[in-house]
């Protein structure tokens, strides 16, 4: 008991090495290094580049549905089906396989053994299967592009029986490689996960206790327990379907009679699957926030030099958005026929994970609160993302309300708030994450002004886009729908605004090309960044070499004495004191007493 | 061994203290399972997930069954089976939940031995549970033939809602999947048993470091699960 470490202060005895060091698997050949490589620190960079390479492909999809939105028929294999499939696969790709794969397999492997002091994940080898298989559904969501008729159109919620049913755009073969996609992808995941979970369990550096963690491993541990128990009904949702679609079972699918024809489906429950893909479908959300959550708190601890406010509590509220979010799934389903008390109770989770989210974002502005404020790119996309969030959060108390949402639900309005708050802000946090953490991955700088125009361009673009939005959902404009044609209770006034947006979200999406130039040319071309420029605390800025080399560490494991947020400690030489600085005379004294 | 000597100091301590003491060596440094290595934290962590798989299944079945409005078929009637002129109830799977249990029980011999380093009984008893296993899958692929040839199909059935064989076909499969892949696993680390590779540091199951004579609990881990998961199968879908 005399070792244990209580609270997170400097603590001048460390316990003894529990852990044996691991048996590093030592690549020998190029291929072992850098393509089936066990090495978290390649494969996070694999996972991150296959996840903006499918990301590119949603933007495009997006590109082409605002095209038609603005200017219907102007483009013209843009039909009614091709939009369907469009939306579909924009928002299967972005919500799936780029955000979560880019959050936990990209950020959690990248920062989850260097954050935590271990040489690398608990079992490199799941870990590279992880990503091939991810690779692999990514390719077969792919290959549905170039199906004789498409990808699937049936919403990203996938909703039965029309998902499966014919005449819906990629009935076919679409849909099949949907669900075949889907599945892979939780069981790469899952091999994933398992790794990310235990080794933040079971195999941190000595002196790194739970309450001493930076809070964005706080964020993807706590998603990635999540992930594990959420994907699970989407699987079985997933086969289920495919199940109806290719056996002619009838779990989802109700007696239904097609143009004048009976079908031989019968006795299944639509809603059935809509519980199941909510139930997974809430929890996804905050499996890209909750990541988004803890590494804004690092970037603005670093970036305004000050420790992050109310760490305890940040911590319990991470935890806690993450529980309270399995009992919220039905506020999706108000309008799909569900008993009314249902809605009720749903309505009232659903307000009071608004109150430790609430908190959360206290807890961001009274860190930045008289605080020494760097206004680096990593802070301005932090400083994007609370208001982003803080947007979409608001719009959000409004649809979790029955009564609001029962006018609002379908309308251009949910698309509003569902981008702003887990389209924009999360994205936000990642271009914030990389230009952040873009040093220590490649040893170089940036182009600082390239990062800034980026920054203004998507901030203010994305605002430009999708603020107008709330207003078209408030004049009853339905979302999926790709024309209004030529619709009564529509103002003209319309019109201009779908212009207008479209070419905002045009000059917003080739501004990610500046993101991309700036990372191709800083490879070569950006300054030597050295080991810490930020001057952070985290582990992963004290590393022995920069990049990283294989085993993340010298001979040495590093030994952590203090929290993640030392700055600007009153009488340090310095203003930031590394979580690996043995306390000074003066802190031992204190800790004495 | 050494952490049973440390066991005696806790029980002196008042509750709240002891409750704190927990916490504080939950959230201390290094590991949050003390004594618990990494491949066993990740079966369970594994074990919970797949939980919820099985959980979602047993869940819908229940929803198709209730929500439906022909007929369910009467599982007593449907399993029986007919022997000596006899139709005795469901009597292919009492034997067959026999069977898997008693596999648990093997199993938890073969852990035993394993930690001795007996390497031929391990060995053994893996075998022996392997082949109760498969027995098990055997047993089931019989009775979905049987099944079959009295005109179950995914899609329909003789007695009543096609939601029966649908989910009927779906549970047992998917469980007898997880049978197939245990019976997998044990035969190839019966083998590496049997080799003494986990003598020679060789490398281990599913990684590149060597592997340890643990991998043999954890695999027991797993098929303890499948064996507890066929139990609320055969509570849910042949005894409601
Ligand atoms: C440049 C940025 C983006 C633009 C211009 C854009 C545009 C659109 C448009 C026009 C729709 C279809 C609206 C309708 O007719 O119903 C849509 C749907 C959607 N978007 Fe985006 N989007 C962008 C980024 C994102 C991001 C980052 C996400 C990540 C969460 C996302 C997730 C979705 C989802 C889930 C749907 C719903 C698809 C459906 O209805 O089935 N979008 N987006
Ligand atoms: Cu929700």
């Amino acid at each position: 008991m005399a070792t244990t470490i209580h609270g997170h202060g400097p603590a001048e005895t460390v316990p003894p090495a529990e852990t044996a060091d691991v048996e590093l698997y030592h690549p020998h050949s190029w291929i072992t290094r850098y393509v089936f490589s066990q090495d978290a620190k390649v494969i996070a960079i694999q996972y991150s580049l296959t996840a903006m390479a499918i990301g590119f492909v949603a933007l495009f999809l997006s590109w082409l549905m605002r095209l038609q939105l603005a200017f219907p028929g102007a483009l013209e294999f843009i039909d009614a089906d091709a939009y369907y499939q469009y939306i579909t696969m924009h928002g299967m790709i972005m919500v799936v396989y780029l955000l979560t794969a880019l959050f936990l397999g990209g950020f959690g492997n990248y920062l989850i053994p260097l954050m935590l002091g271990a040489r690398d994940m608990a079992f490199p080898y799941a870990n590279m299967l992880s990503y091939w298989i991810y690779l692999l559904a990514v390719l077969v969501l792919v290959a549905s592009f170039f199906t004789s008729d498409g990808p699937t159109g049936a919403g990203w919620t996938l909703y039965p029986p029309q998902a499966i049913l014919p005449n819906t755009p990629g009935q076919d073969l679409g849909i099949v490689l949907m669900l075949v996609s889907l599945a892979l992808f939780i069981i790469g995941f899952t091999m994933g996960g398992l790794n990310y979970v235990v080794t933040v369990l079971q195999g941190r550096a000595r002196g790194m206790t739970l309450m001493r963690m930076p809070l964005t491993i706080w964020g993807i541990f706590t998603a990635t327990v999540m992930a594990l128990l959420a994907f699970p009904a989407l699987f079985v949702g997933a086969v289920m379907m495919l199940f109806d679609r290719l056996l002619g079972t009838s779990f989802f699918m109700p007696a239904i009679v097609q143009m004048g024809e009976q079908l031989s489906y019968g006795g299944g429950s639509p809603i059935l699957f809509q519980h199941l893909f909510w139930f997974f479908g809430h929890p996804e959300v905050y499996i890209v926030a909750l990541p988004a959550f803890g590494i804004v708190s690092d970037l603005i601890a670093t970036h305004a030099r000050k420790n992050i406010f109310g760490y305890r509590m940040m911590v319990w509220a991470i935890v806690i958005i993450g529980a309270l979010s399995f009992i919220v799934w039905a506020h999706h389903m108000y309008v799909s026929g569900m008993n009314p008390y249902f809605g009720f109770f749903f309505a009232t989770t659903t307000l009071i994970i608004a109150v430790p989210t609430a908190i959360k974002v206290y807890n961001w502005v009274l860190t930045l609160w008289r605080g020494d404020i760097h206004f680096t790119p990593p802070m301005l996309f932090a400083i994007g993302f609370i208001v982003t969030f803080l947007n979409g959060g608001l719009t959000g108390m409004f649809l979790g309300n029955v009564v609001v949402d029962v006018p609002l639900s379908d309308t251009m309005f949910v698309v509003a708030h569902f981008h702003m708050v887990m389209g924009v802000a999360p994205i936000l946090v990642i271009f914030g994450a990389i230009y952040h953490w873009y040093p220590k991955i490649t040893g170089r700088m940036f182009n600082d002004l390239l990062a800034k125009l980026h920054f203004w361009v998507t901030f203010l673009g994305a605002y430009l886009i999708f603020f107008p939005m709330h207003y078209l959902g408030l004049l009853g404009i339905p979302r999926r729908y790709y024309e209004m044609g030529e619709t009564a209770f529509v103002p003209a006034s319309t019109v201009t605004l779908n212009e207008f947006i479209t070419i905002t979200a045009l000059v917003v999406g080739a501004a990610q090309f500046l993101f991309l130039f700036n990372m191709f040319w800083s490879l070569r071309h950006g300054r030597p960044a050295g080991g810490n420029p930020w001057r952070a605390t985290t582990l992963e800025w004290q590393t022995p070499q920069t990049p990283p080399a294989h085993g993340n560490w010298g001979r040495e494991l590093p030994v952590v004495y203090r929290w993640a947020y030392d700055y600007s400690v009153p009488g340090a030489a310095e203003d930031f004191i590394p979580q690996n600085q043995p306390p000074s005379p003066t802190e031992r004294r204190e800790a004495a007493t | 061994m050494a952490r049973a000597a440390m066991a005696p100091t806790q029980t002196a301590l008042p509750r709240q203290a002891r409750w704190r003491g927990m916490i504080a060596d939950w959230s201390s440094d290094q590991r949050a399972f003390k004594g618990v290595s990494w491949g066993k934290a990740m079966m369970w962590v594994f074990l919970l997930s797949d939980t919820f798989v099985f959980g979602c299944f047993l869940l819908s079945y229940m929803t198709a069954r209730m929500s439906t409005v022909e007929p369910w078929p009467n599982p007593s009637e449907v399993f029986a089976l007919t022997i000596g002129g006899a139709e005795i109830p469901l009597i292919l799977i009492a034997i067959m939940t026999f069977v898997l249990i008693t596999s648990s029980g093997t199993m938890a011999m073969a852990v035993n031995f394993a930690y001795r380093r007996d390497r031929r009984r391990t060995a053994i008893l893996m075998l022996v549970t392997a082949l109760l296993g498969a027995g098990f899958v055997g047993m089931q692929a019989f009775e979905w033939t049987k099944l079959i040839e009295e005109g179950v199909r995914p899609w329909g059935n003789p007695w009543g809602a096609p939601q029966f064989g649908a989910t009927f076909f779906m549970i047992t499969g998917f469980h007898g999947t997880h049978v197939t892949i245990g019976v997998i696993f044990l035969l190839i680390i019966a083998r590496k048993v049997w080799r003494g590779d986990f003598d020679r540091g060789a490398k281990g199951f599913f990684t590149s470091r060597s592997g340890r004579y643990e991998i043999v609990e954890i695999t027991g881990l797993y098929w303890h699960f499948v064996d507890l998961v066929w139990v609320f199968i055969f509570a849910f879908f042949y005894l409601w």
